[in-house]
C-alpha cells in the first residue's frame, strides 16, 4: 500500500514549492516593487531634527547693532515624569490655576504623547524665568528649561524697516515649498527680515535620529554620517543711521505720515520713519499674537509701512520736476515768465486754477513761491509741444521723464510691500474719457502734483536725490553690504546709477536756485538750518476721504548741502492742515541738522524738537474710529477676538503680496462684529481708507486747484 | 557492524544538520539585531543570560546537548515508547490546568524554573510518534474508515486541550498531520475538503456573511450554466453542485455564526476577528458598554491589525538588499510587537532585505524537500510517517508564520521554527528533527 501511494510524494513536494513560491512572490512585491513601506518606515523610524542656526545680526551705518539675538527660555514638560512633582509650585510661579495646569498637560499629551517632552510654556519673561530657575530642582525631571534664540532690538526703533518674524502658515508653505520650511518655523514676514530672509536665516542643520515606538529619540541614525551642521545667518550692514531714525520717530510721534532720508551718493536709506509706529520688541515674546492683533486693528495702521506702501499726490513738490522737463524739452528757457493775475486761465475762464501770489514769475521765483500758474503753463507747453504729433505722444514723452525720475514704477527698494504710485498715461485717459475726448485741460492739475498723480514718500525722497545729484540716482536700499559676501546677488541692483535723461547741469542749477530760495525766502523757511545751504520744496496736498475734503497733507522735501549733497529727505504729515512749510519743513530741518552736524546742541533747537514731538496732529477721525472699535471690542483686550475665532482670519502676519486680501478679511471681521451689535451701518469705518489712495475720478480733478 | 565506529556521526544526514544549524544561527542573528543596541559589551551580554539573545544562545547550547543525546539513543526507544510518551504528553497538557502559568493571556505554560514549557508544543513530538506507531502497526489497514478515524483521533485529541487553553493558533498546527495521513492513503477528498473549509472559514471571517452567501450562490449558478450539457448527460453532477452549494451555504450562514455565538466566548470571537482586522459582527449591540468598545475598536484599527501593518512596514522597508545588520530603524525602534518571537521574520526582512528573506525561504524549502527525500528512503512505515509528520508541522509553521507577517494570513500566535526566540519552540523542533535524523541514520538496521 505505501508503494501504491508513492506518487503522492510529488504532490506533497508540489504543495511545498507552490506555497514557498507564493511567499517569495509576495516578498518580492512587498520589498522590491513597493516603495510605500520604505517611506512609511522612514516616517516613523527616523526623525529629522532641524537644528536652527542663529539668525544674522543687523548693524547701522556706524556699526551699531540694531537687531540682535537674545536667549529666552521655554518651559518644557515630559508628562510621564510628572508623578511626585510639586505642581502647585509651578502653578504659583506661572500664575495659573490647577485646572488650567491640568488642561495644559492634557493638551500637551494629545499633541506630543506622554513620553516626549513638549513646550509647556513658551518664551518665559524675565520674572518668571528667574523664579523658575531658582526652584527648578523641585520640578525636575518632569520640567526643564530649554533655551531659544529670539530677536532683540537694542534701540527699539525702526520697526517698519527691520520687520518682524512670524510663524509660517499654510499659505507661506505653499508659496515657498522648496525652501525647507516646516509648520512651526519662524520666518521674516516684513521689512528686511523678509527681503533678506535667505541671508539671515543661515543654513539649517539636519540631524537624523532614530525614533522608537513611543516617539522618543534614541540615538543618531548611522552615527550622524548624514547630518549637516547648521551655519549661522550672515550679518547685514545697513545704511540706516539709528540715531537719525530715532529722532525721526520722535518727531513723528502723535502724527500720521512718513519721513525718508537718503544718502544721494549711494542711494542708502538713512532713516525711514513711518508714523505711527510700534516698538519692534512688542512683537516678540509670548504675547506676540495678542499684540499683533491689537496693532492690526488700530485704525491708524501702525503696521503699514507708509514710506513705501502709502501713495500720496506729491503736491507742489512735483513742480521741480515740471521745471526740469520744461527746460530740457526746450519749451521754455530760464528767462520765461508767467504773470499770475489771480488764476490760470489757460483752459478758459470756466473754473480757473487759483494762484496766491499776484505778479510776474520767472522759473526761480515760481519755484520759490510755488506758483501754480507758472507750472500749469509749463506743462501745457510740454503737452501741446508742436514737436510731437498728438497729445498721446507728448504725454508719453512726459511719462518717460517721470519714469526716469523714478516715479510711477516700483523703485525696487529692499523693503517689501512697495507700491508703484501712479503716473497717468495716455492709455489711462483714453480709458477714462474715451479716445480723443481729452486734452491738457482735462488733467491740468497734474502739473502741480494733484489729481491722478500719486507717489510714495520713498519716491519723493529719491526724486530729491536725483535733483541733488544733477541727473542720476541709485535705487534706494537699506542694506549696504552682507558680511561674508552677497551669495544671492540681492545687492547687485543697488550698485548701478540710473541716469536716463542727460539733463545738463545748467538746468539743475536753475532749479537748485529756486529750491534754495524756498528755504531762504520762500515757503520753506521752517526748514532753515544755520550754516547749511538747503534746497527744498514744500507741498500742501489736498485730499479727500470718501468724497469729503480732509485737512491738507503737509509735504516737504529737500536735500543738503547744496554743493556735494549728503542727504536727500522728504517728510509728509497726513491731514495736518495748513501748509507744507508749517509742519513738515521744521521736521526736515531738524533731521538735516542732526545728520549733517551729528548732534543738535542748541537749546532753542532742542526745544523745537520737543515742541514738534508733542504736537498732536492725528486727525480726529482716527480717534472717532478708535472709539467705535473699542466699544465694539468690549474692551481693548483682543482676547475677545481670539475667543471668537476671528484670529483665524486676521492671521499672525501681514503678508507682503497679499496685503489687500488681508484687508478684505478685516472688513469681514468688522462687519460680523457690527451685525452682532446691530449698529447702524454708517458707523463702519473702512480701516484702510484714511490713506489718500482712492483714485479720484477725472471729473472731480478740477476741484483740487489750490496749492501752496 | 557499526558498533565499533563512533556512534553519533554514523549514517547521519549532514545536509539536514547543516540546514538546521544555518537556520538556527540566522535566528540568533535576528534576535541580536532586534535587541542589541550597540552600547553594552557584546560578549559579556551574550553570557549574562539577561537579554533574550543571550538566553537564546544558551537554549541553542541546550538544544545541541539534547540533539546529541537523541543521536546516542537507540532508535528502537522511540518506537517502543511512542504510546507511553503520547499519554505523557496528554497528561502534561492536562497538568497545565492545575499548575499552568499565565503568559500573554494563555494558560498553557508549565514553569520549569530555567524556562517555561508549553506542553502543546512538546505534544507535537509525541503525537507524531504516536501516529507513526499506530500507522506502522501490522494490523492497521489505513484504507479502512475505522483506522482513519482512530488516526484522526490521535492527532486531534490535543486540539481539544489547546482550544481549552485558549491557544487557537497552536491547535491549528495539528491539522498538519493531514499530510502524513494523506501520504499513507487518506483519500485526497479529505484534504481538499479540509482545505476548502479552511478557505471558506477565512472568507467568512473576512467578508460579511450576506455578501459571501450571494457570491457562493452566484458561483453555483454559473457552474450550472456552464455545465448545462454535462448536467443533461448525468443528473448526478447537478446534485453534486447543489449539495456543495448547500453545504457551503450552511457552513457560512449557520455553522460559523453558530460557533461564534455559542461555542466561543465573546472575547475569543473578538480576538479572532481582530486578527483579520474586523469588528466582531456577531455581537449584539444592546448594551452601551459594548457600543463603546466597538467604536473604540473602529477608531483603533483602520482595517488592518497594528501588528501586521508594522510588520509589513518593517519587511517592506528592507528593500532588495536590506538596511544592514542592526541598522533596521523599525526593529530597533520596537515598532513591531512580539518581534523577537512570532515576528522575528520582520527583523530579517528589514536588515537583509529581499535577498535575506529569499535565502531563508530557500533554506526552509531545502529542509522540507530533504525531509521528503529522507521519508521516502525509509524502509519502515514508522520512520516514513514520522518524517512526513515533521515535514507537515514544519511546513505549517513556516508557511503560516511568514504569511501572517506579510499580511497573507490572520495573526495566530505560532512561531517561526528554529528562528523565533523561546526555548520551548526551539527545543521542540530540535527534538522533532533530530529524532528524524536518528531514525534515518538507523534506517538500514531497523526493519519493521
Amino acid at each position: 500500500m505505501p508503494v501504491f501511494n508513492q506518487s503522492r510524494k510529488n504532490v506533497i513536494r508540489l504543495i511545498f514549492i507552490v506555497m514557498f513560491l507564493i511567499i517569495i512572490v509576495r516578498l518580492f512585491s512587498l520589498q522590491v516593487l513597493s516603495s510605500k513601506y520604505k517611506i512609511m518606515a522612514d516616517d516613523q523610524g527616523i526623525f529629522r531634527k532641524v537644528v536652527y542656526p542663529d539668525r544674522g545680526l543687523v548693524f547701522d551705518r556706524n556699526k551699531k547693532p540694531i537687531l540682535q539675538n537674545t536667549i529666552i527660555y521655554d518651559l518644557m514638560l515630559t508628562p510621564n515624569k510628572l508623578k511626585g512633582i510639586d505642581t502647585t509650585g509651578v502653578c504659583n510661579i506661572l500664575g495659573i490655576t490647577t485646572d488650567q495646569f491640568n488642561k495644559k498637560v492634557v493638551e500637551l499629551i494629545i499633541k506630543n504623547g506622554r513620553a516626549r517632552p513638549g513646550i509647556f510654556e513658551p518664551l518665559l519673561n524675565e520674572d518668571k524665568m528667574a523664579m523658575l530657575n531658582e526652584s527648578m530642582y523641585r520640578f525636575a525631571p518632569a520640567f526643564y528649561l530649554q533655551e531659544r534664540s529670539v530677536r532683540s532690538y537694542p534701540y527699539d526703533a525702526a520697526a517698519n524697516v527691520l520687520g518682524y518674524l512670524g510663524e509660517v502658515d499654510t499659505n507661506f508653505l505653499k508659496k515657498y515649498p522648496n525652501d525647507g520650511y516646516v509648520p512651526g518655523d519662524y520666518a521674516g514676514m516684513t521689512g528686511i527680515e523678509r527681503t533678506y530672509e535667505k541671508v539671515l536665516m543661515g543654513e539649517r542643520g539636519i540631524e537624523y535620529w532614530k525614533r522608537d515606538n513611543k516617539n522618543r529619540l534614541t540615538e543618531k541614525w548611522e552615527n550622524g554620517d548624514f547630518d549637516t551642521t547648521a551655519v549661522a545667518g550672515q550679518n547685514l550692514y545697513t545704511s540706516i543711521d539709528i540715531e537719525l531714525q530715532q529722532l525721526g520717530e520722535k518727531l513723528m510721534q502723535n502724527k500720521l505720515g512718513a519721513v525718508v532720508a537718503l544718502d544721494p551718493k549711494t542711494g542708502g536709506i538713512l532713516a525711514m520713519v513711518s508714523a505711527p509706529t510700534y516698538q519692534p520688541s512688542y512683537l516678540t515674546g509670548n504675547q506676540r499674537r495678542k499684540h499683533f492683533s491689537e496693532l492690526f486693528l488700530n485704525p491708524a495702521l501702525p503696521l503699514l509701512n507708509r514710506t513705501v506702501s502709502a501713495e500720496y499726490p506729491p503736491g507742489s513738490t512735483f513742480k521741480t520736476l515740471q521745471a526740469l522737463i520744461g527746460l530740457h524739452e526746450g519749451v521754455i528757457d530760464t528767462r520765461f515768465t508767467v504773470s499770475c493775475s489771480g488764476a490760470f486761465y489757460g483752459c478758459g475762464t470756466g473754473r480757473p486754477m487759483k494762484c496766491l501770489d499776484y505778479g510776474t514769475f520767472d522759473m526761480q521765483h515760481a519755484i520759490t513761491l510755488s506758483d501754480n500758474t507758472y507750472f500749469a503753463t509749463v506743462m501745457q507747453k510740454v503737452i501741446n509741444n508742436p514737436k510731437y504729433p498728438n497729445i498721446d505722444s507728448s504725454l508719453t514723452v512726459w511719462n518717460n521723464y517721470m519714469y526716469a525720475f523714478g516715479l510711477g514704477k516700483k523703485l525696487g527698494v529692499d523693503v517689501p510691500a512697495e507700491k508703484r504710485g501712479m503716473i497717468p498715461t495716455p492709455e489711462y485717459y483714453n480709458k477714462a474719457f474715451g479716445k480723443g475726448k481729452w486734452n491738457y485741460c482735462s488733467f491740468r492739475s497734474v502739473s502741480i502734483g494733484q489729481g491722478e498723480v500719486t507717489t510714495t514718500p520713498l519716491q519723493v525722497a529719491n526724486e530729491m536725490a536725483y535733483i541733488a545729484n544733477k541727473g542720476w540716482f541709485i535705487t534706494p536700499h537699506v542694506v549696504d553690504s552682507i558680511a561674508g559676501g552677497d551669495k544671492f546677488g540681492i545687492l547687485e541692483q543697488y550698485r548701478n546709477r540710473h541716469e536716463a535723461m542727460n539733463i545738463p547741469d545748467s538746468i539743475f542749477e536753475v532749479v537748485h536756485n529756486g529750491m534754495q530760495g524756498v528755504i531762504d525766502r520762500g515757503t520753506g523757511a521752517g526748514a532753515r538750518v544755520k550754516d547749511i545751504a538747503i534746497c527744498g520744496k514744500t507741498g500742501t496736498v489736498e485730499n479727500y476721504y470718501r468724497g469729503v475734503k480732509q485737512p491738507n497733507h503737509s509735504f516737504f522735501c529737500a536735500f543738503a548741502p547744496r554743493e556735494n549733497p549728503k542727504i536727500a529727505i522728504m517728510c509728509v504729515v497726513e491731514n495736518s492742515g495748513r501748509f507744507g512749510g508749517t509742519y513738515a519743513a521744521p521736521i526736515v530741518g531738524l533731521m538735516i541738522e542732526k545728520y549733517l552736524k551729528d548732534s543738535i546742541v542748541d537749546k532753542g533747537r532742542l526745544a523745537q524738537i520737543d515742541r514738534m514731538a508733542n504736537l498732536n496732529l492725528i486727525p480726529p477721525r482716527i480717534y472717532a474710529e478708535m472709539r467705535t472699535q473699542d466699544s465694539l471690542r468690549h474692551s481693548k483686550d483682543s482676547a475677545y477676538l481670539l475667543s471668537k475665532g476671528y484670529i483665524k482670519i486676521i492671521k499672525d502676519t501681514v503678508g507682503i503680496e497679499d496685503d489687500e486680501v488681508k484687508k478684505e478679511d478685516m472688513k469681514d471681521v468688522k462687519k460680523e462684529k457690527d451685525d452682532k451689535k446691530n449698529l447702524p451701518n454708517d458707523t463702519i469705518v473702512k480701516v484702510n481708507a484714511i490713506l489718500p489712495t482712492e483714485k479720484r475720478k477725472p471729473a472731480v480733478a478740477d476741484t483740487s486747484n489750490k496749492t501752496n | 557492524m557499526s558498533q565499533h565506529k563512533p556512534v553519533i556521526a554514523k549514517g547521519v544526514d549532514w545536509t539536514m544538520i547543516w540546514l538546521y544549524i544555518a537556520i538556527c544561527l540566522i535566528g540568533l542573528v535576528c534576535i541580536i539585531s532586534v535587541e542589541y543596541k550597540g552600547t553594552e559589551n557584546f560578549v559579556q551580554g551574550l553570557f549574562a543570560f539577561k537579554k533574550n539573545y543571550s538566553k537564546q544562545f544558551f537554549y541553542l547550547g541546550f538544544s545541541a546537548i539534547i540533539a546529541i543525546f537523541i543521536l546516542l539513543t537507540d532508535s528502537k526507544f522511540f518506537t517502543a515508547t511512542a504510546n507511553i510518551l503520547y499519554i505523557f504528553g496528554i497528561f502534561l497538557m492536562m497538568l497545565t490546568f492545575v499548575v499552568g502559568k499565565n503568559v500573554n493571556g494563555s494558560h498553557s505554560w508549565i514553569p520549569l524554573g530555567f524556562m517555561n514549557l508549553q506542553p502543546v508544543e512538546t505534544c507535537k513530538i509525541f503525537t507524531s510518534l504516536a501516529l507513526a506507531k499506530y500507522l506502522s502497526m501490522p494490523d492497521t489497514d489505513f484504507s479502512k474508515t475505522r483506522s482513519q478515524a482512530i488516526a484522526a483521533g490521535i492527532c486531534f485529541l490535543p486540539i481539544v486541550f489547546s482550544l481549552l487553553q485558549n491557544e487557537t493558533g497552536l491547535a491549528l498546527v495539528y491539522f498538519a498531520f493531514l499530510l502524513p495521513m494523506y501520504r499513507e492513503g487518506l483519500p485526497a477528498g479529505y484534504l481538499i475538503l479540509g482545505a476548502s473549509l479552511a478557505v471558506l472559514l477565512v472568507l467568512t471571517l473576512l467578508i460579511p456573511t450576506t455578501h459571501l452567501l450571494i457570491a457562493i450562490s452566484k458561483v453555483a449558478v454559473l457552474c450550472i450554466f456552464f455545465m448545462k450539457r454535462k448536467i443533461k448527460r448525468s443528473k448526478n453532477l447537478l446534485v453534486i453542485i447543489l449539495s456543495l452549494w448547500g453545504i457551503s451555504a450552511l457552513f457560512v450562514g449557520v455553522a460559523v455564526p453558530f460557533m461564534f455565538k455559542n461555542v466561543f466566548q465573546k472575547y475569543q470571537a473578538d480576538r479572532i476577528f481582530s486578527m483579520v482586522g474586523r469588528d466582531n459582527p456577531y455581537v449584539e449591540n444592546n448594551t452601551s458598554q459594548l457600543d463603546t468598545t466597538a467604536t473604540a475598536k473602529k477608531k483603533k484599527g483602520d482595517g488592518e491589525n497594528y501588528n501586521v501593518k508594522q510588520s509589513k512596514i518593517a519587511i517592506g522597508s528592507g528593500g532588495f538588499a536590506g538596511k544592514g545588520f542592526m541598522k533596521g530603524t523599525q526593529t530597533q525602534g520596537d515598532f513591531v510587537p512580539e518581534q523577537h518571537t512570532d515576528f522575528i521574520f520582520t527583523s530579517l526582512g528589514e536588515s537583509f532585505g529581499f535577498i535575506g528573506t529569499t535565502i531563508l525561504m530557500l533554506l526552509y524549502l531545502a529542509m522540507l524537500l530533504r525531509m521528503v527525500v529522507l521519508a521516502e528512503r525509509q524502509r519502515s512505515t514508522f520512520s516514513r510517517v514520522y518524517a512526513y509528520s515533521v515535514a507537515g508541522i514544519l511546513f505549517f509553521h513556516v508557511a503560516v508564520n511568514i504569511c501572517m507577517t506579510i499580511g497573507l494570513a490572520p495573526v495566530i500566535g505560532i512561531t517561526l521554527p528554529l528562528m523565533s526566540y523561546g526555548g520551548s519552540s526551539l527545543l521542540t523542533f530540535t527534538i522533532l528533527i533530530f529524532i528524524l535524523i536518528k531514525l534515518d541514520a538507523d534506517r538500514q538496521m531497523v526493519l519493521r
